[in-house]
């Protein structure tokens, strides 16, 4: 009875986290909701379908590889809706992210490795491109981590966090510095 | 972040519940259990101070890490240096609040290494010892009249409206003169010249002194001119920082045209580099827009190429400044990258009675740390202290350096992070070769600093005494809708603190 409760709880958790990454507006999204571990429910989804422990995959969440400095990797699932930055924060994948994601340092800087995924991003921003200016290790596929929002089309992207030395080519693409 | 170390705290508890068998071997537990604790020092708290604690606490489980400040706040030129229209860009205190609040961390404020503790003693009772103090000086320009009334330089000017101890009692006089002259065109010469023309209203719900605030409500200034030696290609602020500064509301900006003709140098410069492409380009832009704008309401933000002061002269009371006479130059050796401005021999006046002096600032010398006056950094090679800069130089055992005083006074607040990363893999990298083992090295650490500030009677700030001082300015700038109303005097904060 009791892990039928937890399980129940632990659905509605995650129903509502799930729920209230709906794409917003990009600036306003991220502001404020840092530093909070749960996002208050916004729109609560209830399932009366039957209690499987599994979200569905295709529609609600993506999969998403980091690449560290050191080579190592790390895939996590990414609600659509959320940025890269706030879904490496929650999964303790170490990039940084100085300003909170308010467009005024560069400290999310990651590189997409696939021109393809790369692509698919909606341009930047002038201002995102004021502080991609300052980033550390800049290629021509590199964005802030809070400004590429979980999509479909992103499911098994790839992106490497910068290093000083990165020197890789990844199906065939080699990454210019700037 | 916070993540990490409550797993951390919690799998150590749970290690500590679990039975000790001598006959078996514990897991990961014991590995971490016989290691002794690092004891770290890190003099400085802004931003290379504190990524270098985050980074020295995560990469090695038994760090302890104190954390020094000559001032009773921490968090450096976050506090004191970025421009109180630009809250943004302090977000980053909340990082640093947490590492702070780690509880292998700890934070002493108010204690002056060099006059209170000695590098010697530090090094006595920590395993490593990292500077991070930054540069509190200023480059000087070596001619003339620089001693005048009325010429200050723009960290002086910075700190006064950023409400630093320090600065408190500057009283720049912004009433005498309709004209004001920056010398330098990096990002902090255009903070205090967006600060001089920006409307006051603007500034009103920002965290600026509240001296500050009824000096510039009450100032003549209607001109401001940002003075380079080089041209547009060459200048040093960035693309953020000028769009806004051509966008403020009610400022004609004035370009030359003839300044914005390009060299081959200046355009392989410019292929060459994505910031000052950008740059060039904003520049290029705002002289063909504002031109034919005449309002007589409207202040003026004048960028002046090609030229540099040769000597300031005083106004007729014979002790304040009215001119500065500049030299026209041109840039010469056609290099792309190491392009220098030269004089022609052709001579102007510009009159002014405020002149902001922006070019560079410069780290201090502190007893018992080697120093390269000629660059004005510590001697080091990715963060390890060198006793000098010569060919001769030797690695100085347990003695680092970060941030300004290790790469000399540029960069961004993040640039400090990837500094710190070098420094920290350096001390790890000595840490594993067990350069802080040996004989007799077992240190004190916190315990040892302590005894030395009680035996000074050195009246320190710690943690909480710094969050007493944020919530009581915080509780008083909400009654004026602002993030917070400084306190700015050293007594006042003391008192704060307690």
């Amino acid at each position: 009875m009791l892990s039928r409760i937890s399980q129940f709880g632990a659905r509605l958790l995650r129903e509502n986290r799930a729920a209230s990454y709906l794409p917003n507006s990009r600036s306003s999204y991220y502001r404020g909701q840092f530093s909070q571990h749960f996002a208050p429910a916004k729109n609560t989804l209830f399932s009366t379908t039957s209690n499987h422990d599994e979200d569905p995959q295709d529609k609600d969440k993506i999969s998403v590889t980091f690449v560290n400095k050191d080579g190592t990797e790390q895939t996590i699932s990414i609600p659509v809706g959320m940025s890269i930055l706030e879904a490496a924060h929650e999964n303790d994948i170490e990039l940084e992210g100085a300003c909170e994601g308010s467009l005024a340092c560069s400290t999310c800087h990651v590189i997409v490795m696939d021109v393809k995924d790369y692509n698919k991003l909606e341009d930047p921003t002038d201002e995102e491109n004021d502080m991609l200016d300052l980033a550390f290790g800049l290629t021509e596929t590199s964005r802030l981590g809070c400004q590429v929002i979980a999509k479909p089309e992103l499911d098994g992207m790839r992106v490497a966090l910068p290093a000083a030395t990165r020197n890789f080519a990844v199906d065939g693409f080699v990454p210019k510095p700037h | 972040m916070g993540r990490e170390r409550l797993l951390h705290h919690a799998t150590r508890r749970l290690l500590l519940l679990l039975p000790r068998s001598r006959g078996f071997s514990s897991s990961a537990g014991a590995a971490a259990s016989s290691r002794e604790p690092l004891h770290v020092c890190v003099v400085g708290s802004g931003p290379a101070g504190f990524y270098t604690a985050d980074k020295m606490l995560k990469g090695h489980e038994e760090a302890q890490v104190d954390i020094i400040d000559r001032l009773p706040t921490p968090f450096g030129l976050v506090r004191s240096g970025v421009a109180p229209d630009h809250p943004e860009t302090k977000i980053v205190v909340n990082q640093f609040s947490r590492v702070a609040a780690n509880g292998r961390c700890s934070f002493y404020g108010n204690v002056t290494v060099g006059s209170d503790v000695s590098v010697s003693e530090l090094q006595k009772i920590y395993d490593v010892v990292v500077l991070a103090y930054g540069a509190e000086s200023d480059r000087s320009l070596g001619i003339p009249g620089e001693d005048l009334r009325g010429i200050h330089s723009a960290r002086e000017f910075v700190w006064w409206y950023n409400g630093h101890p320090d600065m408190c009692n500057l009283a720049p006089d912004l009433q005498s003169t309709d004209s004001a002259v920056v010398l330098g065109q990096g990002n902090v010469a255009l903070d205090v010249a967006r600060i001089l023309l920006r409307c006051t209203s603007e500034l009103a719900a920002t965290d600026i002194a509240d001296y500050a605030f009824d000096a510039l409500r009450g100032n003549t200034i209607r001109k401001v001119y940002l003075v380079g030696r080089r041209g547009p290609v060459q200048a040093a602020c960035t693309a953020k920082e000028l769009r806004e500064i051509l966008g403020l509301k009610n400022v004609r900006v004035c370009i030359k045209e003839a300044d914005l003709v390009t060299s081959t140098a200046d355009e392989e410069e410019i292929r060459n580099s994505r910031i000052q492409r950008r740059v060039y380009e904003l520049l290029s832009k705002a002289a063909t827009a504002h031109k034919g704008n005449i309002s007589n309401d409207q202040k003026e933000l004048h960028f002046v190429f090609f030229r540099r002061p040769i000597r300031f002269l005083p106004a007729e009371d014979g002790s304040t400044v009215d001119v500065v006479q500049l030299e026209k130059t041109c840039l010469k050796d056609g290099v792309a990258g190491k392009q220098v401005a030269v004089g022609t021999g052709e001579f102007e006046d510009l009159k002014c009675g405020l002149v902001l002096k922006s070019i560079g600032y410069k780290s201090l010398p502190v007893e018992g740390l080697p120093f390269d006056n000629y660059r004005g950094v510590v001697p080091n090679l990715k963060g390890r202290v060198l006793s000098s800069e010569s060919e001769n130089g030797t690695v100085e055992s347990g003695l680092y350096v970060v941030g300004w005083l290790k790469r000399g006074p540029t960069g961004i607040v993040a640039t400090n992070l990837h500094c710190a990363e070098e420094t920290v893999a350096g001390i790890l990298e000595d840490d594993k070769k067990g350069l802080f083992m040996g004989p007799g090295s077992k240190k004190q650490g916190r315990r040892g600093l302590l005894e030395i500030l009680e035996q000074k009677n050195i009246r320190f700030v710690p943690l909480d005494g710094w969050e007493k001082i944020d919530s009581k300015e915080k509780t008083a700038g909400q009654l004026k809708n602002k993030p917070r109303e400084k306190i700015t005097t050293w007594d006042d904060l003391l008192m704060a603190a307690n």
